[in-house]
């Protein structure tokens, strides 16, 4: 291994670095809150290690970039995008009306784009008369359709950002640390409950001193 | 309806748990987590009927097709153990509530059944699941809800007891998890089966040892295998009697199950067996295990102690049989799963209806209450057979299907030590049931009434079945011998490609 490799691999040197650490706490420390902040780092290093395996050099997010805000050439494509945003705005506006919530239509189509928003219009008086689901499922095809078409050409849209060199980091490792971090506090709050009672029971958070006390009862 | 079981075992107590915490200490939330635990049981039954008839069921959450959305997949191996674990858990709390109302306090009833139904979900979930990082999220669900239950007991060393087992156990979770993130560094996959299509290409390079080191590891700290037993014997010792109940004979378990899908449903028995050769070093240290904890066992004054390290004995049984590679060792290590759920659980009831009318699990104490408690004595007399492997008896069965699968590898020195080590079993257990019949009354058992028939009729459902289930094996050496069929033929098919 030559010294580039080694420096290169500088995360994973962190990671057991944390991990040794940790882990000799857990083992060495007799103060029980000391073993909990052990076991937290030895954790954390742990999501470190997933965080490194999912990061590419130079790679963003994964979140497709609008290419317009880059590169002013693209209309078509804007447009494109525009209308799969609106269109799936409306699907979503349909689906509530689906769900019986007429009124949220009305609310939530104020903010969609003019010409889409008298379609809806156009749907939504009707609606509060008789028939709402049947009517609300016709707009919501309608929508769909919308939506297709929008779709379509954004698409097209994301076939033209495929060409421009973007490298994205694998989301799934962060994803999953994010769920390791929630256990990872949970642990730790239950942990430190079981602390303040054994304080309360014992007097003392020093594991031979504990140790000592049960000893003599 | 039937096509959404696998998802509604999960869900069902996953959102009871908050329900009951919102409920809080109303009379209602004893009924509700009843009918919770025996509909999941019912739910097993039509799964594992559902297998039988069907085959493999395979439920991909969300309508997300695997290797890319989360896949449930109940096979033989996972219906047959979330068949018991259910059943046992349904069981232990109908039994429960008498027991609880002596040993938790009654304000924190209400948070006991949430994390009853929580630890199920969580163990429930391991089994069901063909997601490994799945599988890394319910065994830390279940692992929490079980510190919990265990920091419920009565006395103060029950919360250190759970603190001990809460630091080790968080250790052996982490393990796990940093194996799952070298797996998927590897094969860039979290489904099993994905996982084990993939492995067969790479075989051997040293992350997929690593992998498997420390899951490995980190299951047998949950499995409480010797030598990563420690935190096993507080945490029985000091919990309260259900919880005891509940988790010797499930948790444990459950873990080995997961142990037998990391070695032949993902790495192959090839890989783990030959490449890294753990068989030899499984059976060493389960023979250790069994023998030293056994003859722990043997001295303990505390029976619900004496029961722990029988239990860390039991587990050691169980690996032997899952080193053994072939189709009689493995369905014997698995129906020994089954079995001595069914035994620890029954003799742990038993206990608790001892500490019930006695007040005490000391054997000091426990002298003479043949007398008094008949019943619950002849329960412990029976269950304790089990445990030995007496012949129409489940421990027998399971005992039986090792000794020949032993025989036929040509292990003759295994097979020995197995029979010396049935020896020490017969020592502790007839400890116990001499304190019981053959000795003059200690003060508080001469005034104990027999154990109210809520906690007996329960306690004799189990210990019943252990015997049931020594003499008729459709269902118990049945199944898990074809579900060791079907994990070898699995293994076997991976290693031609």
């Amino acid at each position: 291994m030559t010294m580039d490799q080694f420096l290169g691999l500088y995360n994973y040197w962190i990671v057991i670095f944390l991990m040794m650490t940790g882990f000799y706490i857990v083992i060495a420390r007799e103060n029980l809150i000391k073993t909990v902040i052990g076991l937290n780092i030895f954790q954390t290093s742990v999501f470190l290690l997933y965080i490194t395996m999912g990061k590419v050099t130079d790679g963003t997010a994964p979140i497709i970039q609008n290419p317009v805000e880059h590169h002013g050439e693209h209309h078509g494509e804007d447009h494109g995008e525009h209308a799969a945003e609106h269109a799936a705005e409306i699907g979503v506006t349909n689906v509530q009306a689906l769900s019986g919530g007429a009124d949220s239509v009305s609310v939530t189509s104020t903010t969609t784009n003019e010409t889409l928003d008298q379609r809806i219009e156009a749907v939504v008086p009707a609606s509060f008369e008789e028939d709402l689901p049947g009517r609300a499922v016709d707009a919501t095809s309608h929508g769909l359709e919308t939506a297709g078409h929008g779709l379509d050409a954004a698409g097209h849209a994301l076939e033209t950002v495929g060409h421009t060199d973007e490298i994205y980091s694998n989301p799934l490792p962060s994803v999953l640390m994010l769920t390791a971090i929630v256990v990872g506090i949970a642990t730790t709050a239950l942990a430190l409950a079981l602390i303040v009672r054994i304080r309360e029971e014992y007097g003392t958070i020093e594991e031979s001193e504990i140790l000592e006390l049960d000893r003599n009862s | 309806m039937i096509a959404q079981l696998p998802i509604l075992i999960i869900m069902i107590p996953l959102l009871a748990a908050p329900l009951f915490v919102l409920l809080g200490n109303r009379k209602i939330v004893l009924p509700l987590a009843l009918a919770v635990c025996w509909s999941v049981f019912a739910i097993s039954i039509a799964l594992l009927k559902q297998v039988i008839e069907t085959g493999t069921i395979s439920y991909e959450l969300g309508g997300w097709p695997s290797p890319y959305g989360i896949v449930y997949v109940v096979d033989y191996l996972s219906a047959f153990v979330m068949l018991f674990v259910s059943g046992l858990g349904a069981i232990v709390l109908t039994y429960a509530p008498i027991s609880i109302s002596r040993e938790i306090p009654h304000s924190k009833h209400y948070l006991f059944y949430t994390t009853y139904v929580l630890c199920m979900t969580g163990l429930l979930g391991m089994c069901i699941t063909g997601d490994l990082f799945n599988v890394f999220v319910f065994l830390e669900i279940s692992s929490l809800s079980t510190y919990a239950l265990i920091s419920l007991g009565k006395t103060r060393r029950a919360p250190l007891a759970s603190l001990q087992y809460l630091i080790i156990g968080t250790v052996g979770a982490t393990f796990f998890l940093i194996g799952i993130g070298l797996l998927y560094q590897m094969t860039g996959t979290l489904n099993m089966a994905d996982i084990a299509s993939r492995v067969e290409t790479v075989n051997g390079p040293r992350t997929m040892r690593v992998a498997f080191g420390f899951m490995t590891v980190g299951l047998g700290i949950k499995m409480a295998v010797f030598p990563l037993h420690t935190w096993l014997p507080n945490a029985y010792t000091h919990a309260p009697s259900v919880v005891t109940c509940f988790i010797a004979a499930t948790a444990t378990k459950v873990s080995v199950y997961a142990f037998v899908r990391l070695v032949y449903g993902i790495f192959t028995p090839n890989f783990a067996f030959e490449t890294l050769q753990l068989d030899q070093a499984l059976m060493v240290f389960s023979l250790i295990g069994i023998f030293i904890a056994s003859g722990a066992a043997i001295y303990q004054t505390d029976i619900k102690r004496l029961l722990a390290y029988s239990s860390v004995a039991q587990i050691g049984y169980m690996l032997l049989g899952i080193s053994m590679a072939n189709v009689g060792g493995l369905s014997a290590g698995i129906v020994h799963m089954f079995n001595h759920s069914l035994i620890k659980g029954g003799l742990f009831m038993v206990v608790g209806c001892f500490a019930l009318r006695i007040g005490s699990v000391k054997l000091e104490d426990l002298r003479g209450a043949g007398k008094t408690m008949p019943l619950t004595s002849f329960a412990w007399a029976i269950g304790g057979l089990g445990l030995i492997g007496v012949p129409m008896t489940a421990g027998f069965i399971s005992k039986w299907l090792l000794l020949t699968s032993a025989v036929e590898l040509g292990w003759w020195p295994v097979a020995v030590l197995m029979l010396l080590s049935s020896l020490l079993a017969v020592v502790y257990i007839w400890r116990v049931v001499e304190t019981l019949y053959f000795s003059e009354p200690s003060k508080l058992a001469a005034t104990a009434k027999e154990a109210p028939l809520l906690m007996l009729i329960p306690t004799y459902v189990v210990i019943g079945a252990s015997v049931v289930f020594g003499c008729w094996t459709v269902y118990s050496a049945g199944l898990a011998s074809k579900a060791a069929a079907a994990l070898l033929g699995i293994a076997e098919a991976g290693g031609v490609q």
